[in-house]
């Protein structure tokens, strides 16, 4: 960050700088209040709480790091952890591809404004809405996908009550929930690409497909790499999507990090394993940012 | 641009199969809640409502009276809506309020005043954005029921009232921005800072505060959990929760189909209307926000 960009500088004197302090600090003073009381602080307390045994009712007990230990040998953590992240490799390609095909139409298009505002509209929408209408389409006795399927002679389609089925299905609801919003950051990417270098690429005699590889796709690197990053931190956190459809069912195939901790937290009242839990899933989102910087920096030095 | 016959084919395609699949779930939800219950089961395929009715609205908004809804096909639990329309309105606007407000005055102090650790407090709103929410989530529903404010509208709204880092980063490099010619006469006139904040500032950047706004309300709308927490009971029960709380009560064998696609179409009408009126923005917004 630049030093004081915005700052007026004034000959006046030290009191009328002392006075602009005073000001500053007041005009910050309710979102910094905001950010300490519910942000800094129980991010503190979340941590001193990781430490004890705690049901809310009776008083916390000093466990030191025993929620940790008991985490490493928990099934259930290692489940979550298994679940997750076969969630996010389910969504993330897909997603990814998706929204770069549907930020090439809307580049095609003369007038995208249309096109731009419709994609968006599930991203706009609640994720429990979202849900409801998948579980309604994809319902297994009268939902209209199975009867349809079942007209045309095909077989029953479990999606969101069958343990092999019910992961991908949720990423398939979310992936149509987000597409639009990830392919809208593709094409504002697709937009800065000075229109001259695909000109050299067609009086060069690059075919379309060639353009595609050689030019456009890895000119967008850094907006893809800013999808990705952002879409993996946001999938290691899916709950709304689970806690409408399958609750972390069938036998715990779809029960990701934040479902078992709501359940630790909300429904056993094991306060102290549940932050715990959350602390550990901060600290792999940190190691999976970090690790996916450092990839794509790898990737950017080789090209 | 001319393009070759074969692909604008393909691209008249392409669009066709991404308004089919981005707007079909949402016509055979208002398809559904326009249908007789009965006739939902028995025509689960007919394309347009088999039998056209506005009764599973007046259901879910608690026009109807319970016997009457459970010969219509309802399952007989109360249901009001229009309180849950309500408080998802009350909440959202609460929220959308404060936290623009609040984010407005202190993004406007980081870009153009100078005071202790200003870059610092910057710097650590920012690293916020990297913690997942349910790191702080638990012990602010603990703080929120230690003070007495669970079921209640405040305990819903507190932590996200004052401060959000998106909104401040957001609004702080709108003001960068902004031409400073007039704030500067105004100083060299002697108007204090309040006044040219409230005055000047604001009044210029009612576009990037519209849109701040809309994300900032349709967010609050959508959210889940944390009501789920907080807000459990009817009378401040939000909107998405109540509408996962109807899912749970329906009957195993024979689901409300109808009243569920009735309740969530009422909570797709206002973001809607929203988007509607004002969605321009919010697309460049998208790409504005997505380049930093």
């Amino acid at each position: 960050m630049r030093t004081a960009p915005g700052a007026v500088r004034f000959p006046g004197s030290a009191s009328t700088a002392g006075r602009e302090a005073g000001l500053g600090l007041l005009f910050i003073l309710p979102s910094l209040a905001g950010f300490i009381v519910f942000f800094v602080v129980p991010a503190v307390r979340g941590l001193l709480i990781s430490f004890t045994d705690w049901n809310l009712l009776t008083a916390p007990r000093a466990v030191g790091l025993a929620n940790y230990a008991a985490l490493l040998n928990d099934p259930d953590f290692w489940n979550a952890l298994k679940v997750t992240a076969l969630y996010v490799l389910w969504n993330i390609p897909v997603q990814t591809v998706l929204a770069v095909i549907v930020a090439l139409v809307m580049n095609a298009a003369a007038r995208s404004s249309l096109l731009k505002g419709m994609v968006l509209l599930p991203w706009l929408m609640p994720n429990v809405v979202v849900a409801l209408l998948w579980v309604w389409l994809l319902d297994p006795t009268i939902g209209l996908i199975n009867v349809a399927v079942k007209a045309l002679g095909g077989p029953l389609l479990p999606f969101l009550s069958s343990p092999g089925m019910a992961l991908p299905t949720i990423a398939g609801i979310n992936i149509w929930r987000y597409l639009g919003y990830t392919a809208l950051l593709v094409f504002a990417g697709l937009q800065t690409i000075p229109p001259e270098v695909y000109e050299a690429a067609r009086i060069d005699g690059a075919g379309d497909r060639q353009t595609f590889w050689r030019i456009t796709l890895p000119l967008l690197r850094p907006v893809l790499a800013f999808v990705v990053v952002t879409s993996v931190l946001g999938s290691f956190q899916i709950f709304d999507t689970v806690a409408v459809t399958t609750k972390g069912g069938p036998i715990a195939t779809t029960k990701v990090f934040n479902y078992m901790i709501y359940q630790q937290a909300f429904e056993r009242f094991q306060m102290g394993y549940a932050t715990a839990v959350s602390m550990v899933l901060f600290l792999i989102l940190v190691g999976v940012g970090l690790l996916q910087m450092k990839l794509l920096r790898a990737g950017e030095a080789e090209t | 641009m001319k393009r070759p016959r074969g692909t604008r084919v393909l691209f008249w395609a392409a669009v066709a199969v991404i308004a089919v699949v981005t707007l079909f779930p949402f016509y055979w939800a208002v398809r559904t809640a326009l249908t007789v219950p009965r006739a939902v089961y028995a025509h689960p395929t007919s394309f347009l409502p088999p039998a056209l009715t506005m009764t599973n609205f007046e259901r879910v908004l608690g026009l109807i009276d319970a016997v009457t809804a459970v010969k219509l096909g309802g399952s007989g639990q109360s249901i009001n809506f229009f309180i849950f329309l309500r408080n998802s309105v009350i909440v959202s606007t609460l929220v959308t309020v404060g936290q623009t407000f609040f984010s407005a005055a202190a993004a406007y102090a980081f870009a153009r005043m100078r005071f202790p650790f200003r870059r610092q407090i910057f710097g650590v709103y920012l690293s916020s954005l990297m913690v997942p929410g349910i790191v702080v989530l638990i012990p602010n529903f603990i703080l929120v029921r230690t003070v007495g404010w669970l079921n209640t509208y405040q305990g819903i709204v507190a932590p996200t009232f004052l401060f959000s880092p998106f909104a401040v980063f957001f609004l702080r490099q709108f003001f960068l921005g902004m031409n400073r010619e007039l704030e500067e006469a105004a100083l060299v006139e002697g108007a204090g800072r309040i006044r040219i904040f409230l005055q000047i500032a604001v009044p210029l950047s009612m576009t990037a505060l519209t849109t701040l706004a809309v994300i900032t309300f349709i967010y609050t709308w959508n959210d889940y959990l944390w009501p789920l927490l907080i807000g459990k009971s009817e009378s401040v029960r939000m909107l998405t929760v109540a509408l996962g709380v109807f899912r749970q009560q329906g009957a195993q064998n024979m689901p409300d189909w109808a009243g569920l696609m009735a309740g969530t179409t009422l909570a797709i009408i206002p973001t809607l209307a929203l988007f509607l009126a004002l969605g321009k923005r919010v697309i460049a917004s998208i790409g504005f926000t997505g380049f930093r």
